[in-house]
């Protein structure tokens, strides 16, 4: 069996039947745009974004505070240490990893994520208890974080540890998917992996009752950063 | 679980299976219950119905634009695929799909494979094909899981345990997993299947999963989920197999926003599910985590039939929410199985002759009132009930006759007798003085009508042609014919 005579077998079926390739692509764009320009949310601050995001995620059970670029590394530090978080996963590299884990009590220890998952995956699923990641943004209409992985904080930084952590600054917050994709060029060239976070893991798989904590991190916890003022805070 | 095969039933005993499936007082209670939920979440949603009919034109032009660039789109995403480092396969068939995925397996030397939620590896059986071949596939899905340990299929292709009650999966969970006794508490339930999967993930050789959209431009796969197992599948274990319906691809990424919006929201009633993964290739160098291999598998297994034809190439504009399946009359009342197909409830209807064939399939489309329900809540508008007319068409037609776009199965239902009955019928309408010693000898022998009249006599009383007709009634009364 070959499967490149299944892909000229398939494809010659497809070309046999295809309509005359339509060349509506621009106005179909068009529309979509159109339908999206209008939105509510499509003039509101980033205060107001930020109001949005917050109470869309805390109604789906994640945890939100709201803090300023001062004060939000020694907010969390109490909340990990009131939680009893022994081992928290983080990206010591980047500037907020770096400062919350100069905030840390002893009690509360840090590691980066230094070495390929294969070497100690089992390590990762059973004892890390927090991994925390900075959202590239979010999105207000539907209470939605932008987490794109990347060397220092991987794709299971946001999965495997039984809580997640999430930063985001106001700045960045968009009013809808549709404006997400346009002002960050999504188009142009995406990332191995995005993922688009609502809330802690979930399901309603037994007789529709909605249960939390089904295989993905069993609690989230969002800090938005109020940066407003000081324009570019995400960097 | 492995060896196992899993329970397969025919279509072609759908008949029967309707009956048992209407006797069964809890079956048909937790589906009302399920049907009554699910539509109401759903228009909780869509508030706003001009809002709901623009999004529903707009669903609509996005997967028609993307039906007509088929061949196009598919290369392309195919060149994007391949640059982003995936490598990409072709199945014409069942068969050669899970042949594909079974030659990666043996490559790897892989014996275990973690799924992630997947329709479309239901529709190829390839649990049971990799079960005959020594490999253990493991659903992840809380609903893929409940049904996998009763060795069943899903009854429903959003919600696959929605045939069970908490007591089933209490019962299940108890007889299965070691050290669980029984419990109707649904957070204890779902915390023990979390337990009972964690090391599944970690021990997997390789990840599975499906594919909800495909981007053309970018050579991005959409993944749409709650649980986050999706995203277990697709990044922990060293190869991802994603497969894929060849129809799922449209030609750009930022297409896919207003139709993820469609897909959650009929599908669940949610306005975004808590995970939308966007996989654009495997592991890049630097990175740390993520499968190292990654392939995609385009599956066609009868998708060029239905596309061969203009009207039911819209079969494929399908983003399988299952809202037609919530607001089905008939769906609700015999549940998923009744149906002994992958994709039950309407949608199944109008898909399941072209995977199958209408010789296999040719009762489905009969079993609709053609209430319409399950157009009017189709987000990207499928004519499902037009579609099913045509199917019925296609079934009776004579299997000898020639047409432009043939079915699989052409003339499944085709009797000679009923065709001699409508040849009959419309000699006698045609021809006044037939139809009026029709007339009068059916009205005079109305004492032999026979009291049973097949499929008439089955729910209703027999028919009995009056003691006069209209005509002779009119002209007694003194009014000309």
């Amino acid at each position: 069996m070959s499967t490149m005579s299944a892909r000229e077998r398939i494809l010659g079926k497809l070309r046999a039947a295809a309509p005359a390739p339509t060349h509506d692509a621009v106005a179909l764009q068009q529309r979509i745009d159109e339908h999206y320009a209008d939105g509510t949310l499509r003039t509101a601050s980033p205060g107001q974004l930020a109001d949005r995001l917050q109470s869309i995620m805390a109604s789906v059970r994640t945890d939100v505070w709201r803090a300023d670029a001062a004060s939000w590394p020694q907010l969390l530090a109490d909340k990990l240490a009131e939680a009893g978080i022994k081992r928290l996963l983080l990206d010591h590299g980047s500037k907020e990893g770096a400062v919350l884990a100069a905030a840390l009590p002893d009690s509360v220890q840090t590691q980066s994520f230094a070495q390929p998952i294969e070497q100690w995956k089992a390590e990762l699923f059973n004892s890390v208890d927090a991994g925390f990641t900075v959202a590239r943004s979010g999105i207000a209409a539907t209470g939605t974080l932008i987490v794109v992985p990347d060397a220092g904080s991987p794709r299971t930084v946001s999965l495997v540890p039984p809580l997640h952590i999430a930063l985001v600054y106001a700045s960045t917050l968009h009013a809808d998917m549709h404006a997400a994709a346009r002002s960050e060029g999504w188009i142009k060239g995406m990332p191995t992996n995005l993922v688009m976070i609502s809330g802690p893991s979930k399901t309603s798989d037994i007789q529709q009752t909605l249960a939390y904590g089904a295989h993905g991190p069993r609690a989230l916890w969002l800090i938005i950063v109020d940066d407003a003022v000081e324009q570019g805070g995400a960097a | 679980m492995s060896g196992v095969p899993l329970n397969f039933v025919s279509p072609a005993d759908f008949r029967s299976r309707v009956d048992q499936a209407l006797q069964d007082g809890k079956l048909r209670s937790s589906m009302r219950g399920a049907m009554d939920f699910l539509q109401t979440k759903r228009q909780s949603q869509f508030p706003d119905s001009d809002e709901l009919e623009l999004l529903r034109d707009l669903g609509e032009a996005v997967r028609r634009h993307a039906l007509a660039n088929l061949p196009q789109l598919l290369q392309q995403l195919e060149a994007n695929l391949q640059a982003n480092g995936v490598q990409v396969h072709w199945a014409e068939t069942a068969e050669e799909a899970n042949a594909i995925i079974h030659g990666i397996a043996q490559r790897r030397a892989a014996h275990r494979i973690i799924k992630g939620k997947s329709m479309a590896s239901e529709e190829v059986e390839l649990n049971h094909y990799m079960a005959e071949r020594g490999i253990e596939c493991v659903e992840s899905d809380m609903g893929e899981y409940i049904v996998q340990l009763a060795d069943e299929k899903p009854s429903h292709i959003v919600m696959p345990a929605v045939h069970k009650t908490k007591a089933d999966i209490g019962a299940l969970f108890e007889q299965h997993i070691p050290g669980m006794s029984y419990t109707e508490d649904v957070d204890t339930l779902i915390q023990a299947g979390r337990r009972a999967l964690r090391q599944a993930f970690v021990d997997a050789d390789i990840g599975l999963s499906g594919v909800n959209f495909a981007a053309a431009d970018t050579g991005t796969i959409w993944l749409v989920e709650n649980e986050g197992n999706g995203r277990l599948s697709t990044t922990v274990p060293d190869v991802h197999i994603a497969l894929m319906g060849l129809e799922k691809v449209v030609a750009s990424l930022e297409h896919i926003v207003p139709l993820s919006s469609l897909l959650t929201r009929s599908a669940t009633g949610q306005s975004i599910t808590t995970y939308f993964n966007l996989i654009t290739g495997p592991r890049r160098a630097g990175e740390l985590d993520g499968p190292r291999e990654m392939h995609l598998v385009l599956l066609d297994n009868g998708r060029t039939q239905a596309y061969a034809d203009e009207q039911l190439r819209q079969t494929l504009q399908c983003i399988r929410c299952g809202a037609c399946m919530n607001h089905c009359p008939v769906y609700a009342r015999v549940g998923g199985h009744a149906y002994g197909t992958t994709y039950p409830g309407p949608i199944g209807k109008i898909i399941s002759p072209h995977l199958l064939g209408l010789d296999a399939t040719a009762d489905l489309a009969t079993a609709s009132s053609l209430c319409g329900a399950c157009g009017e809540v189709c987000p990207v508008r499928i004519p499902i009930p037009q579609l099913l007319v045509r199917l019925r068409t296609e079934a009776n037609r004579d299997p000898e006759q020639s047409v432009a776009h043939p079915l699989r199965g052409q003339g499944a239902n085709y009797s000679r007798s009923e065709q001699l009955v409508w040849r009959f019928w419309s000699g006698a309408f045609a021809r006044p003085s037939v139809y009026r010693w029709f007339r009068w000898a059916a009205t005079r022998l109305r004492a032999f009508a026979p009291s049973s009249q097949l499929g008439w006599t089955q729910h209703r009383t027999p028919l009995k042609p009056a003691p006069r007709s209209l005509a002779e009634l009119l002209r007694e009364r003194g009014q000309a014919e």
